[in-house]
């Protein structure tokens, strides 16, 4: 028997199956097409439908029904063409007619796996909960016996270093006339520290970003490093930088990233013996918090003359990147190495750190690192980070959150007496809920040296529409409405770097002034409060008893 | 706010005079006990400086427990000194107080002095453990020519209990503090004037960067460096690991728990040692507010601000006798007729010095190291 499926679209989706509905209002449209035009997944169409229209006209009713050719904005329930919610039409529409709104029932999950290919997307953890961060409070307050500082009028010294710290034992130091001098007599050497200001802005490499975007980053942390005085520095990801960049004087600011593809690594290399100043430094990435286990993937249609020009490749060719260093067989030997010689390529004068998935076995890297004296830092990024492309299985359940990954591990370094000879620099879901600030001073008084933040800056710097409902999260495609994520010229061009860059410089002096609000009135100015866990508590046990702090309630 | 009251002089004079001093600057109630520590010990003591001190409190049985372990350990006595209690009302008063002198164990006599000082104080923190749990053994230090006698109550009315004012009690540097009542429960290992190894301190204010510092401090595997029932132990303990276990000079000291901005370190002549150190030294940076005076084990004496907030604190005298005052009325009655415009207010930078004999105040300044 044939089924009546044809008839009835039973094996069709319902804009109730999808996570965005189109919400059009037929009497504000005055059919412009703006916002179909704009639609990156072309999930609105123009469409044209007959309605029965009836209408009276005399004095008296007379209703006659009229059969009307009308035109109307329609939403696909094509799965492909999804509506992701980024509200680029609502932008766009003169009379306020349209808008996406969150379906709360969708099934999105048990559909969006067509062809055998399972859910592929950007973003960041679908989970729209505050996170451990978002519970913790500031509760040491300074009061009478203690007076608080002014956040406004005193001095404050929020920086932080990044590189390995001699123990102040083993200081080549000596006495000469009741002074101590530097003693080069001992050869030993003093691994590099840089002072920094402690909120890096995180790996996000050109090509997972628009040129735009990256440009309108490094102009900002330029001008705050040049204008503002404030030490802020810039991890490029893993890809390269470009040649006039790597040569300047600006190469300061930023942290080349090593991953396991080494893209960008040949133009790298060629640039070395131009470079007049040394990068701030080196980060060598074994794993991402929001895909761990997983290799980077730049899609063939990202992969542009620009693109494949810093990176060395050819154009038009996906560039994956293995989930694990092809020369990696022991933490003990191959990463030492690889630490090693990418130090050895500055002579020793940058310090080199690896960056990995938060895990339950962080320890024991850490435990590693600790040992290796040429080991300038270790970065963990938590399962609240973002990326630029990854499987949803791998995103939303995969990965360790930051708060008691740094915290066992500040402990550990405490209990070997090493706390301040490794900084730990804590990534993943800083500022999830906009709490940058708070997020931040959290981490710090927990053990971190410093954090890194990627998707703060994208939505507050770029307008980035993406949240924990899954709303937009397609950087992926290269479909980017925001121009943030995309090499396509049409897409990218909507982002001014100049705006961007101006938003940079907001974001970290209004971070600044935050920061100076949390610490002022727990009387700290001098020093950045890390392991200071005195200060914070929550109202949940579980994670006070966790993370040995307060409980409060 | 505690008051202190620290007298370096080149003459013997009497704790009365701290504990005078003290009573001037009183301010509302002051009942949450007074500590002292006397160095450069005269009277009965004079004879015996090569010999170290046991000063603490222990109940009866705690005596006999502490007598049994001092007995095998070799240790014999040679002087027991004990304060002529006077029963004052409100002052519970404890089974013994005690300064014993006792001569090493045979085998250490004749070893090198760091290692006696070792065995000090593995000895000290052996008894304090031994009466952890019920306050039956409560030592404050064992170390040649130190006395320290602490107790919970009002000092003037202390020192009546302990008949100070009769006694012949005399040293030639005592620190003295009064804790006020922002301490609700009074352990007396939290009593300053702290002491380990040589290096005294005691502190006004409330110390900020504690968990940190005392993090660091307990992680250096250091024996003596636990306790910190007060946060202002540390104090004393970043002194003893800044001078003795790194070996720096002790203006150093004040470039550890201060340290300056990279630009003013820049113009310093010791700046690439001191940006070392600034970074070494990360987690003992302290914000305050505090005051700390302190001495050094040749009798220096010293005060301190931290670089903000700054407590009350001043340094004035004669030559002959200085004071270390948290308000300026202490030392008028310590040193009435001195010169009260060459005394000192020590702000942000400065380090104020006495040497030992009290003959001049020097200050010095961080900024030109």
């Amino acid at each position: 028997m044939e089924p009546a499926s044809r008839l009835d679209h039973n094996h069709e989706l319902s804009v109730k199956d999808l996570p965005y509905i189109v919400r059009w209002r037929d009497d504000r449209c005055k059919r412009c097409g703006r916002c179909t035009a704009v639609c990156p997944m072309l999930s609105i169409e123009p469409a044209v439908v007959v309605k029965r229209l009836v209408q009276s006209e005399g004095m008296t009713p007379e209703p006659k029904a009229a059969r009307v050719v009308t035109t109307m904005v329609k939403q696909t329930t094509n799965i492909d063409r999804y509506c992701i919610g980024c509200g680029t039409c609502t932008l766009v529409c003169p009379n306020e007619a349209i808008e996406p709104e969150y379906n709360p029932q969708h099934k999105f999950n048990f559909h969006k796996n067509k062809g055998g290919h399972p859910y592929r997307r950007g973003g960041r953890r679908n989970d729209p909960l505050p996170s451990t961060l978002d519970r913790l409070r500031f509760t040491r307050i300074s009061m009478l016996t203690d007076p608080a500082l002014d956040a406004g009028r005193h001095e404050f010294r929020i920086r932080t270093y990044l590189g390995r710290i001699l123990p102040a034992e083993e200081l080549p130091v000596k006495m000469v006339n009741g002074k101590l001098e530097a003693d080069r007599a001992t050869g030993r050497f003093i691994p590099p520290v840089r002072e920094i200001y402690p909120v890096i802005i995180g790996s996000m490499s050109i090509g997972a970003l628009s040129p735009t975007m990256w440009e309108g980053l490094a102009m900002g942390i330029t001008y705050l490093n040049e204008v503002e005085g404030m030490p802020v520095v810039m991890c490029s990801g893993e890809g390269g930088m470009p040649q006039r960049l790597l040569k300047s004087r600006f190469i300061k600011y930023f942290i080349p990233q090593i991953a396991s593809g080494y893209f960008g690594w040949d133009e790298i290399v060629r640039a070395l013996p131009h470079m007049v100043e040394d990068p701030c430094a080196i980060e060598i990435k074994y794993g991402q918090g929001a895909k761990p286990g997983d290799g980077g993937l730049l899609m063939a249609h990202k992969v542009l003359k620009l693109i494949s020009e810093i990176r060395g490749v050819p154009m038009g060719v996906d560039l994956p990147s293995p989930p694990t260093h092809q020369t990696q067989y022991s933490i003990e030997e191959s990463v030492a190495k690889m630490i090693q010689s990418m130090s050895m390529a500055w002579g020793f004068r940058v310090p080199v750190y690896p960056k990995i998935s938060g895990t339950r076995t962080a320890k024991a890297v850490l435990n590693n690192l600790v040992r290796n004296p040429y080991a300038a830092a270790i970065s963990i990024d938590g399962e609240d980070g973002g990326t630029g492309a990854a499987y949803n299985v791998s995103m939303d359940t995969m990965g360790h959150p930051i708060a008691s990954n740094i915290r066992e591990c500040y402990l550990d370094l405490v209990r070997h007496g090493k706390q301040n000879e490794l900084p730990l620099i804590a990534a993943g879901g800083i500022g999830k809920k906009g709490n940058l600030a708070a997020n931040a001073a959290a981490l710090f008084m927990l053990g971190a040296s410093a954090v890194s933040i990627g998707k703060y800056i994208m939505q507050s710097a770029a307008w980035c529409h993406g949240d924990e409902m899954n709303r937009c999260n397609v950087c992926n495609l290269g479909k980017c409405p925001r121009g943030i994520t995309t090499q396509d010229p049409k897409l990218y061009r909507r982002l001014d770097p100049e705006k961007v860059a101006e938003r940079v410089v907001e974001v970290y002096k209004s971070l600044d002034v935050e920061l100076k609000k949390i610490f002022a009135p727990m009387g700290r100015s001098m020093e950045l409060p890390i392991g200071m866990s005195d200060g914070i508590s929550t109202d949940d046990h579980a994670i006070a008893e966790r993370l040995q702090i307060n409980y409060v309630c | 706010m505690c008051r202190l009251a620290a007298i370096t002089s080149s003459e013997y004079f009497s704790p009365i005079e701290n504990i005078t001093a003290l009573e001037t600057m009183k301010e509302g109630h002051d009942g949450s006990g007074m500590g002292l520590i006397l160095k450069r010990l005269g009277g009965e003591f004079e004879e015996l400086k090569d010999y170290p001190i046991l000063s603490g409190i222990c109940s009866k049985d705690g005596m006999k427990t502490l007598d049994d372990y001092m007995n095998k350990l070799g240790f014999k006595l040679k002087y027991a000194w004990t304060p002529k209690i006077k029963p004052v009302k409100g002052i519970a008063g404890r089974d013994h107080y005690f300064a014993r002198v006792y001569d090493y164990p045979d085998v250490y006599r004749d070893r090198a002095f760091e290692e006696k000082e070792d065995l000090l104080l593995k000895t000290r923190l052996a008894l304090r453990k031994f009466g952890e749990n019920d306050e039956s053994i409560i030592v404050f230090s064992f170390y040649p020519d130190i006395l320290t006698l602490k107790e919970v109550g009002d000092p003037l009315e202390l020192s009546g209990f302990f008949g100070l004012d009769k006694s012949p009690l005399k040293a030639k540097i005592i620190f003295a503090q009064g804790r006020q009542n922002t301490n609700y429960a009074i352990n007396m290992y939290a009593c300053h004037p702290f002491f380990i190894q040589g290096y005294g301190s005691m502190t006004n204010g409330e110390n900020t960067a504690f968990v940190p510092i005392r993090e660091f401090l307990m992680s250096r595997n250091f024996p003596g460096y636990i306790g910190y029932n007060s946060d202002s132990e540390v104090f004393c303990h970043i002194l003893h690991y800044t001078c003795k276990q790194l070996g720096y000079p002790l203006t150093y000291y004040k470039d550890v728990i201060t340290p300056l901005k990279q630009s003013e370190i820049d113009k310093r002549s010791d700046s690439e040692a001191a940006r070392l150190l600034k970074i070494s030294l990360r987690p003992l940076c302290i914000d305050g507010p505090n005051c700390v005076i302190a001495f050094a084990p040749d009798g220096t004496c010293l005060m301190v601000q931290d670089a903000k907030k700054l407590r009350p604190g001043v340094v004035g005298g004669a030559k002959g006798k200085y004071g270390f005052m948290s308000e300026e009325c202490g030392l008028d009655s310590v040193v009435p007729q001195r010169d009260k415009s060459r005394d000192v207010f020590p702000m942000k930078y400065d380090m104020v010095i006495v040497r030992p004999d009290a003959q001049e105040v020097t200050v010095w300044n961080q900024l030109h190291g």
